[in-house]
């Protein structure tokens, strides 16, 4: 934590000499702009009236006759409602289960002394390693098995439990002092009692920055819903939006795949936007584990 | 009854250490109990979906069925040296390492020049930094289906701006000989960003005493950077290289909304290849006999790049 701290301190006076020499921001200043040439492409092709035709689709300058045409058209061919819908029933779903499951596995390797400690922490370790992706195969076999293939629990489920969230609430929980425990201990709390009553709460800031960073992940989560769900009315923002894109390049509909894109990524950027320090923060920390 | 008596002695006096052993075991587990309760639930989904996944790839990779109806039928390592022998997989296999290192140096580097030029913190610096990082929030499918028309021959915003200035206008996701490129430009777009947020991290760690004695003693910018950034960025470094290494096995969502693997398995990767034997050809041994050559690599890869962090003592 000491580091996201320094994060947003000001860089030390030296360091603050000209880090970089001119060229090298004038350079970045270029590739920002650069970085930035598609999302414009997609706010101005979503406005651009299909009268302008597809020879100036990838003119940068916006049309003088700005229309919604291609956000409603988007809006019909694709169920963009249904599917942001199942999007989020998906990160709450998993996001809750994660909260039970990180909090008490994080309560236990930061208080409890138990036979098996190192083990089990390097049990959990494991799951950081062996990157959930590339388990597709076995986990759908075994999803089909439980009978939950093409449902939206299907697609939850492997990410129920969290070695990265029990590891950030442990390291957050060994920060809480133990005399604040020791008090509710005296006034005959229960061990539930006393994490929901004085851990959970004290622990709000690294709840927030697991949210962030499992709510993100999940919400771009592509190819596992792609392989668990087949109905088209479960499918997420994701693979709806493959579906939406892989029909609309066929008539070359190319406003109407930048509005069905901007529709799909508008809610996760304008969060962003509003809550920067938050999200930038929180991914520094997911990469330091 | 008398001659029962002592010979019942021995057995008494060996059982008892034996019954104390037992007893401070249950003591012991008993006292674990309320942990092992709060970790259960953990416990069981890792158990399905990590360990367990881990124990069927093994076995599945073992057995073969010939069509998805047929009995299973144990083939030994069968899967294994027919996933080898498949030029198919190979060919994924060096797709990716050329797209492992052609998108983490790129982007590795990128994401240092961001991390110098914007370190210090300031409002036009952290728009930029924002600018930079929009592409890291996306799903990748997002990126894909907005780089499709980025690329899209003739009308697309390349040849639209660039494309014109060139003698031939190349078929950018169509040529097998560009179409990786492509692809590997979209990841790039989308990781430095990421990467820049670990190197703005390790340069606050930068002494600031040591950065102006460096300064008065008439040590240029270059210098500077040479002798004493670089050595501190060091763990940011290999930091930064795992994670790169990673995401270059587990991104292959734009293979899948652009090009298929396709033309002629140019872009193929390797998940893609895992995805295609799984869903397309129903080749649950072939499929899991890839997983479990590819998670023997990134394990062993990952096992040396721990010993490299520690041996360099204080990682990230």
């Amino acid at each position: 934590m000491k580091l996201l701290d320094r994060l947003f301190k000001d860089a030390p006076l030296a360091t603050r000499n000209e880090i970089t020499p001119k060229l090298g921001f004038v350079l970045t200043v270029l590739l920002a702009i650069v970085w930035l040439i598609p999302f414009l492409w997609m706010g101005v092709a979503t406005l651009r009236p299909a009268s302008d035709g597809i020879n100036l689709m990838a003119e940068l300058m916006p049309s003088l006759k700005p229309t919604l045409d291609n956000v409603r058209d988007a809006w019909e061919i694709g169920d963009f409602p249904r599917y942001t819908l199942n999007t989020m029933i998906i990160c709450t779903g998993i996001l809750l289960v994660q909260f039970v499951t990180i909090t008490l596995a994080g309560f236990a390797f930061a208080r409890l002394d138990f036979a098996g400690k190192t083990l089990i922490f390097y049990l959990f370790l494991m799951q950081l390693m062996l990157v959930p992706v590339l388990l597709i195969v076995p986990n759908l076999s075994l999803v089909a098995q439980l009978g939950l293939y093409d449902t939206l629990t299907g697609v939850m489920m492997p990410f129920f439990a969290s070695a990265f969230g029990t590891f950030l609430m442990r390291q957050a929980f060994e920060a809480i002092p133990t005399e604040l425990e020791d008090a509710a201990l005296i006034d005959g709390a229960s061990l539930l009692q006393r994490i929901r009553h004085i851990y959970v709460p004290l622990s709000m800031p690294s709840f927030s920055a697991f949210a962030i960073i499992s709510v993100t992940s999940h919400w771009n989560d592509f190819l596992w819903p792609l392989m668990v769900i087949n109905s088209p009315d479960k499918r997420p923002l994701t693979v709806g939006l493959s579906v939406f894109t892989a029909t609309a390049e066929g008539t070359q509909a190319w406003g109407t795949i930048a509005a069905g894109t901007l529709m799909v990524i508008a809610p996760l950027l304008i969060t962003f936007l509003i809550f920067q320090k938050r999200f930038i923060s929180s991914f520094v920390t997911s990469g330091i584990k | 009854m008398s001659l029962a008596e002592p010979a019942a002695l021995p057995v008494a006096a060996s059982a008892a250490p034996r019954l104390r052993l037992l007893k401070r075991f249950l003591g012991r587990f008993k006292a674990s109990l309320p942990a092992y309760l709060l970790l259960l639930p953990s416990l069981v989904f890792l158990a399905l979906f990590t360990y367990g996944a881990m124990g069927r790839v093994f076995v599945d990779a073992l057995y073969q069925r010939a069509t998805p109806k047929a009995p299973i039928r144990f083939v030994g390592l069968d899967n294994i040296s027919a996933v080898l022998a498949d030029p198919a997989f190979t060919g994924a296999v060096i797709n990716n390492l050329i797209y492992a290192v052609g998108t983490a140096i790129p982007s590795i580097g990128l994401a240092l020049l961001f991390a110098l030029a914007l370190a210090r913190t300031h409002a036009v610096n952290s728009v930029l930094r924002a600018a930079l990082f929009l592409p890291v929030l996306i799903p990748m499918v997002a990126a894909s289906a907005l780089f499709l028309f980025i690329f899209l021959p003739n009308v697309g915003l390349l040849d639209y701006y660039i494309g014109r200035l060139l003698p031939v206008l190349p078929n950018w996701l169509g040529d097998p000989d560009i179409a990786l490129s492509a692809i590997m430009v979209i990841t790039i777009w989308k990781n430095a960003g990421y990467y820049m947020l670990f190197f703005l991290a390790g340069l606050q760690a930068v002494p600031e005493d040591v950065m102006e004695a460096a300064h008065l003693d008439g040590a240029g910018p270059f210098m500077r950077f040479r002798h004493i950034i670089l050595p501190e960025l060091k763990p940011t470094f290999l930091f930064v290289i795992v994670i790169a290494t990673l995401n270059a096995v587990t991104q292959v969502d734009h293979v899948f909304v652009m090009t298929k693997g396709g033309p002629s398995n140019s872009t193929n990767l390797v998940l893609f290849y895992i995805y295609q034997q799984a869903v397309e050809h129903y080749d649950i041994g072939k499929a899991s006999a890839a997983t479990l050559l590819t998670l023997a690599a990134l394990m062993g890869l990952t096992a040396l790049s721990f010993r490299t962090m520690a041996n360099r003592e204080g990682g990230p």
